[in-house]
């Protein structure tokens, strides 16, 4: 089996970070980033079980037209999965919109495969027992990017507007905490109780890191999550409503964060607490 | 008018009409109109039950906030001021501390108001996410000042803690557009949390002032 170490480093990560809270601050953190480097091979990171699942999925024959997603446009040209998801989100002409690539393999699923996407999307967050071929596909996308530096596309006027909204997102405060994404995420070196923040409200090294380390295998969660998933959680820690998934303020604020983090050099799944 | 002179005439004017739509995409790239950001939010947030979506409508306060990305211009500060100054409520027998040990529980719970959250859960304030209060509470947060010795560095004054009740029930009223939350102008904690919170901080026998 190509990932058997991954049960075994699995539970050393565990082990690690739950003797974590008793530690705090500044020195775990270096920990935390000299053990997350130590990981971030395809043997030791449970994400890759992820990536393999989603190159099944890409190539399997699906839906009333029964025909594989290999013939999907990530942007680069129908088939072409490297280096596709370093520019995206990004205008797509056949469906009149900026998408994110979830968006976009709904899209591809529905109008290529012709399938019915509500049980995928009923499956969009994968849970014990539950998997989630849109949480696999991404990752194994993704990881065709691995090496090449994000590069988001910002000509078409529907990209631009998506970077200006999704920046006006970044700072619009409400819900009964007063919260947008600027308090907690526009300040240095600041954490909320012992889990540090980066900001994100400059361009470069922190929002290169972030955006770059995405999707991530979350070893407290057990599992590959995606950006979706990542604002989904801070929305709901910002105390809004539960933002539709694959929705247009997500794709807007993805567009936004990637834009400051232009340039950052993709290595995923990596893996986070 | 010869052709020609009418020809540059309309040049010009095509020119001007041309730069003036350049500038004002330029403009639309920075800020986008509100109607545009309205529909991105209703695309997203649009399914949510009402009492929801009022929750993500500013409020008059919140827009100059949001204008100003909480930078506010000090005219529009002293109306922030004294319209949050106006919400604040306090007791009516003029009480201010209630009991330190329950607010250590408030001060320790960050649940409520979360969409996870189960109908009906008790909102804490959530104090540690942002501050320091106990020194034996290592798990505490950065996003605001550290609050220890809060009461007895201001000699257990009892200005002070009419002070605090009024920052805690309404930071606003203090701080115009703090990132601190509106605790009790916005519903997410009760009087009673309130009280129990500021004898957190100025009980002289007090965890907090140890
Ligand atoms: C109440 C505080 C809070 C708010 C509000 C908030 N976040 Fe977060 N965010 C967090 C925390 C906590 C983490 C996790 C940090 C960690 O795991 O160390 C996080 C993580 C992230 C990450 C991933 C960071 C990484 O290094 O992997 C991104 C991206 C992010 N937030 C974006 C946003 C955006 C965009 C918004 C607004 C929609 C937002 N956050 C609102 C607290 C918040
Ligand atoms: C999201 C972060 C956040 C949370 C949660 C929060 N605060 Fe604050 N608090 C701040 C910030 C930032 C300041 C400093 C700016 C200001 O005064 O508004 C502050 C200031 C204060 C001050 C004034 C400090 C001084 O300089 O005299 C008090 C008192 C205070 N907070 C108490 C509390 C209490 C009690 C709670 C829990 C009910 C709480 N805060 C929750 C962010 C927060």
């Amino acid at each position: 089996m190509k990932h058997a170490a991954a049960g075994s480093a699995l539970a050393a990560i565990l082990l690690f970070f739950s003797g974590l809270a008793a530690v705090a601050q500044d020195a775990s953190e270096k920990e935390i980033e000299r053990y997350r480097a130590m990981i971030s091979d395809p043997l030791s990171n449970p994400g890759y079980l992820a990536v393999d699942r989603g190159e099944v999925l890409w190539a399997e024959k699906r839906g009333t037209k029964n025909v594989s997603l290999e013939t999907c446009d990530l942007g680069l040209g129908a088939g072409k999965v490297e280096g596709a998801f370093a520019q995206m989100p990004r205008f797509f002409a056949d469906g009149g919109k900026v998408m994110d690539l979830e968006q976009r393999l709904l899209w591809c699923m529905q109008n290529i495969q012709g399938l019915d996407t509500k049980d995928v999307v009923t499956r969009r967050f994968s849970g014990p027992g539950r998997a989630s071929d849109l949480e696999d596909l991404v990752a194994f996308i993704a990881n065709k990017s691995n090496g090449m530096k994000i590069a988001v596309q910002l000509k078409h006027p529907k990209e631009q507007e998506m970077a200006a909204v999704g920046e006006e997102l970044f700072y619009r405060r409400g819900g009964v905490m007063d919260f947008s994404c600027a308090t907690c995420h526009a300040d240095e070196g600041k954490r909320i109780r012992l889990q540090g923040l980066p900001n994100l409200s400059k361009p470069g090294k922190q929002p290169q890191d972030t955006m770059a380390s995405w999707p991530t295998y979350r070893v407290s969660q057990g599992a590959l999550r995606t950006m979706q998933h990542r604002l989904w959680d801070c929305y709901r820690q910002q105390r809004w409503p539960v933002p539709e998934y694959a929705s247009d303020s997500v794709t807007a604020l993805t567009v936004f964060l990637n834009k400051q983090a232009m340039g950052g050099e993709i290595n995923v799944p990596s893996i986070k607490r | 008018m010869t052709n020609v002179s009418k020809l540059a005439a309309l040049q010009i004017l095509i020119g001007v009409v041309t730069f003036s739509a350049n500038a004002s995409a330029q403009t639309a790239a920075k800020a986008p109109d509100p109607a545009t950001v309205d529909a991105y939010l209703k695309s997203t947030f649009g399914k949510a039950p009402p009492e929801w979506q009022a929750r993500i409508e500013p409020d008059e306060t919140l827009k100059v906030c949001n204008a100003h990305r909480n930078e506010v211009p000090s005219a529009e500060a002293d109306k922030i001021i004294k319209r949050e100054l106006a919400k604040v409520a306090y007791p009516a027998d003029g009480k201010l501390l209630g009991n330190w040990k329950e607010g250590q529980k408030v001060a320790n719970n960050g649940r409520g108001g979360q969409f996870s959250d189960p109908e009906g859960t008790v909102a804490g304030g959530n104090c540690y996410a942002c501050h320091q209060l106990e020194l034996a509470e290592v798990s505490f947060g950065t996003l605001g000042p550290s609050l220890t010795k809060y009461g007895k560095d201001r000699k257990f004054d009892p200005d002070e803690a009419k002070n605090a009740y009024t920052k805690i029930y309404n930071s606003q009223a203090v701080v115009p557009c703090s990132n601190m939350p509106r605790f009790g102008a916005n519903k997410v904690l009760t009087e009673q949390q309130i009280k129990d919170l500021v004898a957190l901080l100025f009980d002289p026998e007090s965890p907090v002032n140890k």
